[in-house]
């Protein structure tokens, strides 16, 4: 079973890559989503894998898996909903003040402005 | 503890004033001056002590680890700087009272001033250098604000800049210079240090650490060539002239220097830099005073002037000189002070500080006059005021100096300056005060209202107190401060008359002498003067910030090329590198843990997310399809979590999923629903590469880790052994989140909260006038709408599953602390059940019918868990210990109460409000752009079969 989550595992971190490395922001946010979730199943598989052996505490239960990288991630999974919403919202924003979605800032008149000296 | 609040007090008390500014100008000055009186209070209560030759130390370990140390250590060296800084501090209180003017902020400025003087004190009471270097930077921070207080006078943003960018960067050296010292000495407490001359003057790095220290030093204090800063700081109100610039600010540099005296002093290293330095600052600043105009400019120039005087003297190494540094110290800070605030009170009553424009005052304000002579006179060092007998012992000390084998240069030089000073000091009273009065004043003058010139009133009695009877009025605090300068018991004694033999009686004739010929003659002077092309610093200091700062932009332009995506390459690209440098250059051997079996049901999961996620990198321009598939993987990944006994953590990701994907789908609503095809074939082949290597690393890595043990023992047995004891529940994981790690949770429910109101304020950014609410206001859909927009089916549907959704919300909710489930769970399950209302029936209907605003329920949220976690305190428990107990009721099978369910309901209620505020942003967007909703739930009245005419809402 390890080799199918650490595949998995990785074809999840690749995948997202290379969403992130696209040049609109919806697949940047997707791939943003991909790449949270692999990083959470790592977090979680630092645990290592256990079945049937849940954090609940039980006079019948013959074991425990390791409850911290859990209790780790599950905030994790919440927060990183939270910070999907602001991204979404940025680029939501960002497309109806600008009009397009690119995410890259590379036109001449947007960088022609730089700091004028400390006057 | 009493000298820690001693420097704590001004800190706290900064915040009293821009409170107290509601109540009226009197009470803030009030409670400001109230505020440093008791601060000076509790210095008089260590005083005796102090007094009596003890050293009185207070210590606070605060990061011991790095030798950082809330130490401080009050003797006579700091009774003295103490002493003046929150005196003249509560003189500048009340002078600043009458000085502002109606329209200035008066709470922020003394809010400043007292952050300021904290910062101070602090310097003065530091026995950690560390602690020094904390309090000394807050100085040029706090004192940029004050120099910068007229935010409206570009003189003084840039003053306040300039003095900033020089003190700062002085600041810098410091630190270099003292990190050294502390590393020589093997500690960064002061007393240590002071105790330790040889091991420091010995060392290789003592030149060093000497330099960097001395750069902080005459930067702070305004010396050659660093000096140019300080009659540009005179843009600032004349309190804050008056404070930084007699008695504190440029007083910290000799400060440093006196303290350091014992252990850097002594060495011709020492002699030849500080001496000469001083020497050249005092005579060279004494020159350019008397060619000023601006009465503040003069004073600017002649402090610094006194400023060389006191480093000189500090430079010669003798006890003596030293002894009479600390002597002018005091008396520089008596008659500058006063007259700083005497040209305040001339600018202030003629609208002017030009010299040119005045002259005859003596007569129009007579009050004004006498405390400005007399302050003047005691400047120029005229018998018996105060400023007389230091100056007099000065020239006695310079007198025997040899500087580089030669007699003559320095006493000549120091006469020199002195007849300077005379010179500039006898303008300063004879071109504003004597001569006929004119009648072109800007503004006509007289007198001001006690309050403005008591302060100084009171400044001057001290210069003559100090000039009559300077054995009874000052000897035994020159006496208790020079002994702590110079380490060794010293001899004071102060006399007005050293005898016909005595060189500086004939030096000190000459000066005076020599500077009413200067002043006889000045006219021809001052052409002289303009005609001669001499250096200007602003232009220079200019020119070199603004060509350093054209190199950063162009450094950060090229760097910064504003292409996020190359960004995340370079970084990627690094990461992984880092990653297979480390794992070819490290040693491996197989791991050894078992490896479970591969099962049927969850190799067909695995493949359901394989093939989906090779589908999105394939189909990802299909945005719609992308969201789809992201569904796909999201359930795997929570069927893989409960299979992998991890069942909170399915509940949780499973209900994020559905709330991750209807809230892309909102927002797709607004984004074009296709991703054109833009890379070049190269471009996606080396993004791939990248994305491959990256993947595969991780692959290896987790394979790495899930096929060995854990290295150390785990810390997950004190969890599972405690939950139940200690925690009262039987679900580890939600035990750690409400108990263990309740702070933990706590700043997590917090940032979620801040994460869905800054969406709040996007959203309402984006619905201010401006592109994009042009763009909504215009929008037209680009899809085909519904014909139903409110399917009957759905609507009844979602009616008859809300109750049935609460109450498993609730359920879970309850349930949370022994089984899976809790409060982010019961948070996520009730926004979901909450949103299914919203897409059915419409957000008009389901705004209408909602009692709670989403910004309460987060607030509440929070406030509950803060609340939970502070109700701790009154069992006299550390912050978030819960406490649990069993209940035994009729009928009903024992159950638990535990405070940590509270805690849990704070975090029920903000996930709640956050979810909610986040989609219900969205749908606002929506409104604007012209989406109409329902007042009914139906388009359709299912018992009379025809359609309402519906009103409809935007």
């Amino acid at each position: 079973m390890e080799l199918l989550v650490a595949s998995a595992l990785g074809l999840l971190t690749s995948a997202g890559i290379y969403l992130m490395l696209r040049q609109r922001t919806f697949p940047v946010i997707v791939g943003l989503t991909l790449l949270s979730y692999a990083v959470n199943v790592f977090i979680f598989a630092a645990g290592r894998l256990v079945t049937n052996m849940p954090p609940i505490i039980d006079k019948y239960a013959a074991g425990y898996t390791d409850p911290l990288p859990q209790a780790l991630v599950l905030t994790a999974i919440v927060i990183s909903f939270g910070m999907t919403a602001v991204i979404v919202i940025m680029a939501l924003g960002a497309f109806l003040e600008a009009g397009h979605d690119k995410i890259d800032m590379t036109d001449k008149d947007e960088s022609a402005n730089p700091a004028e000296g400390t006057k | 503890m009493s000298l820690a609040l001693i420097a704590a007090l001004p800190f706290l008390g900064a915040l009293l004033p821009g409170l107290m500014i509601r109540a009226g100008k009197n009470a803030c000055a009030l409670v400001t001056g109230s505020v440093t009186a008791l601060a000076l209070l509790l210095l008089g209560l260590n005083a005796p002590a102090v007094l009596r030759g003890e050293v009185i130390h207070t210590r606070i370990d605060w990061i011991p680890s790095l030798g950082l140390n809330v130490n401080f250590f009050l003797d006579g060296l700091g009774l003295l700087f103490a002493g003046m800084i929150l005196g003249i501090g509560l003189l500048i209180i009340l002078y600043a009272r009458f000085y502002l003017s109606k329209s200035d902020p008066m709470g922020q400025f003394y809010t400043y001033l007292l952050l300021f003087q904290g910062a101070m004190v602090g310097i003065v009471l530091s026995d950690n250098i560390l602690l020094l270097l904390v309090f000394w930077e807050l100085t040029s921070l706090s004192s940029f604000l004050l120099i910068g207080y007229w935010k409206h006078l570009p003189e003084g943003r840039q003053g306040a800049r300039m003095a900033l960018t020089v003190t700062g960067a002085g600041g810098l050296a410091m630190i270099a210079g003292m990190l050294i010292l502390g590393n020589i000495v093997g500690s960064y407490d002061l007393s240590v240090i002071l105790e330790n001359k040889e091991a420091i003057q010995s060392s290789d790095w003592y030149l060093p650490a000497l330099i960097l220290i001395l750069l902080g030093c005459f930067t702070k204090s305004a010396q050659f060539p660093f000096h140019f800063w300080l009659p540009h700081a005179m843009a600032a109100p004349t309190p804050v002239s008056a404070y930084l610039h007699s008695a504190t600010m440029v007083k910290a540099g000799l400060f440093l220097m006196a303290r350091m005296w014992p252990v850097l002093a002594g060495t011709p290293e020492w002699f030849y830099i500080v001496a000469t330095t001083g020497l050249v600052t005092m005579v060279m600043a004494a020159k350019i005073a008397l060619f000023k105009d601006d009465l503040k400019a003069l004073l600017a120039f002649s402090t610094v002037s006194h400023l060389g005087l006191i480093t000189m003297l500090l430079g010669f190494g003798t006890a003596e000189a030293a002894t009479v540094a600390v002597f002018h110290i005091i008396n520089h800070a008596t008659f500058k002070a006063a007259l700083f605030m005497s040209a305040g009170i001339v600018d202030h009553e003629t609208h002017t500080r030009d010299i040119k424009r005045l002259g005859g005052l003596r007569t129009l304000m007579p009050i004004t006059f006498a405390i400005a002579t007399l302050a003047a006179l005691s400047m120029a060092g005229i018998p018996p005021l105060n400023g007389f007998l230091s100056k007099e012992m000065m020239l006695e000390e310079a007198a025997h100096v040899v500087w580089g084998g030669n007699r003559w240069i320095m006493p000549v030089l120091a006469t020199i300056g002195a007849l300077f000073s005379v010179a500039y000091s006898f303008r300063f009273i004879a071109h504003t005060f004597l001569g006929p009065v004119r009648d072109d004043y800007p503004h006509h003058p007289h007198d001001p209202g006690i309050g403005m010139w008591a302060a100084p009133a009171f400044l001057v009695a001290l210069v003559i107190l100090i000039g009559l009877v300077p054995m009874t009025a000052a000897a035994w605090l020159v006496q208790v401060a020079a002994n702590a300068v110079t380490g060794q018991e010293v001899e004071v004694y102060i006399k007005h008359w050293h005898g016909l033999e005595s060189p500086a009686l004939w030096m000190s004739l000459l000066a005076i002498g020599g500077g009413f010929v200067l002043l006889a003659t000045h006219a021809r002077w001052l052409a002289m003067w303009n005609a001669m092309p001499r250096p200007e610093a602003k232009p220079m200091f200019d020119a070199v910030i603004s060509s350093l700062s054209h190199l950063a932009t162009r450094i950060t332009d090229r760097l910064h090329d504003g292409a996020i995506s190359r960004y995340f390459a370079i970084g990627t690209v690094t990461i992984a590198a880092a990653a297979f440098y480390a794992f070819w250059t490290g040693t491996h051997t197989t791991g050894s843990r078992p490896l479970l079996p591969i099962e049927a049901v969850p190799f067909l999961g695995w493949l359901a997310m394989v093939l989906a996620t090779i589908a999105i990198v394939i189909f990802h321009r299909n945005r719609l399809l992308t969201l789809v598939l992201i569904g796909i993987i999201g359930l795997t990944i929570s069927v893989g979590f409960a299979y992998f006994s991890a069942p909170d953590l399915a509940l949780t990701q499973i209900s994020v999923e559905v709330a991750t994907v209807i809230l892309m789908l909102l927002a797709l609503n607004f984004l074009p629903k296709q991703t054109p095809q833009e890379s070049s074939p190269m471009r996606r082949f080396s993004d791939m590469a990248v994305a491959g290597i990256s993947g595969f690393g991780i692959a290896v890595l987790a394979y790495a880790l899930m096929t060995r043990d854990f290295a150390f023992p785990t810390i997950a047995d004190y969890h599972i052994a405690n939950s139940k004891p200690e925690g009262g529940g039987t679900n580890i994981v939600n035990v750690i989140l409400v108990d263990f790690r309740g702070y933990d949770t706590f700043g997590e429910i917090t940032v979620l909260g801040i994460a869905a109101i800054l969406i709040y304020a996007l959203t309402e950014a984006l619905l201010r006038a401006g592109p994009a609410n042009d763009r909504l206001l215009a929008w037209a859909p680009d899809q085909r709408r519904a014909g139903d927009r409110h399917p009957m089916m759905l609507v009844v549907a979602t009616r008859l599953i809300l109750p049935i959704a609460l109450m498993v919300g609730v359920f879970i909710f309850l349930r949370g602390h022994n089984m899976p489930g809790g409060g982010f769970i019961a948070g996520l399950v009730v926004s979901i059940a909450l949103v299914m209302q919203y897409m059915a029936s419409g957000f008009a209907w389901t705004a209408a019918r909602q009692k709670v605003d989403y910004h309460a329920l987060i607030a509440a949220g929070v406030l509950i868990a803060a609340a939970t976690g502070v109700g701790a305190w009154f069992n006299g428990m550390p912050f978030m210990t819960s406490d649990f107990g069993y209940v035994h009721p009729p009928l009903v099978e024992e159950f638990e109460l535990a405070t940590a369910a509270i805690f849990d309901l704070g975090v029920f209620l903000t996930v709640l409000g956050a979810v909610m505020l986040s989609l219900a942003s969205l749908s606002r967007i929506a409104l604007r752009a012209g989406e109409t909703v329902n007042v009914e739930p139906f388009d359709i009245d299912p018992s009379e079969g025809r359609r309402i005419a519906n009103e409809e809402a935007r």
